[in-house]
């Protein structure tokens, strides 16, 4: 056996390096850009339609990221998708009346909630609602509203077609 | 026929009186772990045996799977055109697969196998019944402490396998391939959960527990013979191996 000093020295180093490993896990690798600290504060916005947004989703400005989605609840009687933003306390002079839009980053990327500032002197305090909203954009509904057009394209470019004859 | 069904049929009940063996021992194992605690001494001098002396086959080890990682995964992510998401894939199968399966099965080649042979031999050389005969509880002197040094091990090892391992698919992906550094850890940090890191500790102890306790339990029940002491290290390997992938599948669809 080792002289007892040597064991537990090398015994130190091996734990302390250990613990720095799941501290730099903990802290370096894992998403902790907004750690919810006492002076951000919520924001509340009601859609239509929220499409793929998840609670977790970043809230940005000019593609900058300011905060995240806290909370996505579906309201019964405004049947609306009501969802709590969390911004940084850093970003306290967002005028009150920007609007806010949902986003996707990319072509097949996670969707994400943009604001964009309007031109009020007041800013927005924590707890108020944003009134502006646009809903997310839903493939399905793009593609149904451009084949309805091209079919009543089509029919409208038929009809006088088919008055002539008459 | 009659006679491989009953070699069959054999094989099966060894397997069960075997697992229900293992799992009698770990309850004693746990009965004797109360009154061992106190005596911090041994259990450090484990720490240092299964602990300190793994760490450079570990370190190296991890760093050499990141840098696979990071080869392959750059190989196939390249065909796709979608390189920079490479610090995720590496990451997340670093935490969540790989990291603490290879830690085990590294934990149970080499810190696995001194166990279960140094228990054997003392058990071979009648230390194991001096000990008994000075009225000293080898559980409480022999087993406990070598149990909890390796349960007490395996999660830090497994937490600076998984370190060192995305340093390696870094210094691929990013001074070899030249992913742009910025982009390679903002995507790790926008995709790794807590959650991630959690199930890679969880599963790192769990296997830690397991590998430690089929260890001890091999080498107190070794055959006192040189041979038998060979065979408990052998099994210790083979066993440990085996039950760190079925527990691995279990803990895996357990969290997903």
């Amino acid at each position: 056996m080792r002289p007892s000093r040597t064991i537990d020295i090398s015994t130190g180093l091996f734990v302390l390096l250990g613990f720095a490993a799941i501290l730099f896990l903990v802290t370096q690798i894992t998403n902790r850009e907004f750690t919810l600290n006492s002076t951000s504060y919520r924001l509340r916005a009601d859609f239509e339609n929220i499409g793929g947004l998840k609670a977790g989703a970043p809230v940005s400005m000019a593609g900058v990221t300011v905060g995240r989605v806290e909370n996505i609840q579906y309201d019964q009687k405004l049947y609306k998708a009501v969802v709590t933003l969390r911004i940084d306390g850093r970003y306290d002079e967002i005028p009150n009346d920007s609007d806010a839009s949902i986003f996707t980053a990319g072509l097949l990327g996670g969707q994400y909630v943009g604001i964009s500032p309007g031109g009020a002197e007041e800013y927005f305090k924590d707890g108020q609602k944003i009134e502006f909203v646009q809903d997310a954009v839903v493939l399905e509904n793009l593609i149904s509203k451009y084949l309805f057009n091209q079919a009543s394209k089509e029919s409208s470019a038929a009809e006088p077609a088919s008055a002539a004859q008459e | 026929m009659p006679s491989l069904i009953r070699e069959f049929f054999d094989g099966a009940t060894t397997f069960l009186e075997r697992a229900g063996r293992i799992a009698r021992f770990g309850l004693q194992v746990l009965a004797a772990t109360p009154g061992t605690v106190l005596r911090v001494r041994p259990v450090i001098e484990q720490v240092y045996n299964t602990g300190a002396l793994s760490l450079v086959i570990i370190m190296t080890c991890g760093l050499f799977v990141g840098m696979v990682l990071g080869l392959q995964g750059y190989e196939m992510l390249n065909r796709v055109g979608s390189e920079e998401y490479l610090g995720t894939a590496a990451a997340l199968s670093l935490l969540k697969e790989l990291g603490p399966v290879v830690t085990a099965l590294l934990f149970a080649g080499r810190a696995g196998t001194a166990l279960a042979a140094e228990i054997g031999l003392m058990r071979a050389t009648d230390q194991i019944a001096a000990l008994e005969i000075m009225a000293v509880d080898p559980m409480k002197r022999v087993v406990v402490p070598r149990f909890l040094g390796g349960v007490i091990a395996m999660p830090l090892l497994t937490a600076t396998f998984i370190a060192i391992g995305i340093f390696g698919a870094q210094l691929i992906g990013v001074q070899f391939f030249g992913i742009d550094q910025g982009s390679f850890w903002s995507q790790i940090r926008g995709t790794v959960e807590l959650a991630d890191v959690g199930e890679g500790l969880i599963k790192g102890a769990v296997f830690g527990v397991a590998c430690s306790l089929i260890a001890v339990y091999e080498g107190y029940h070794a055959v006192p013979t040189a041979e038998g002491v060979g065979r408990a290290t052998t099994r210790t390997v083979v066993v440990s191996a085996v039950v760190t992938l079925v527990l691995d599948y279990m803990l895996t669809a357990l969290m997903l």
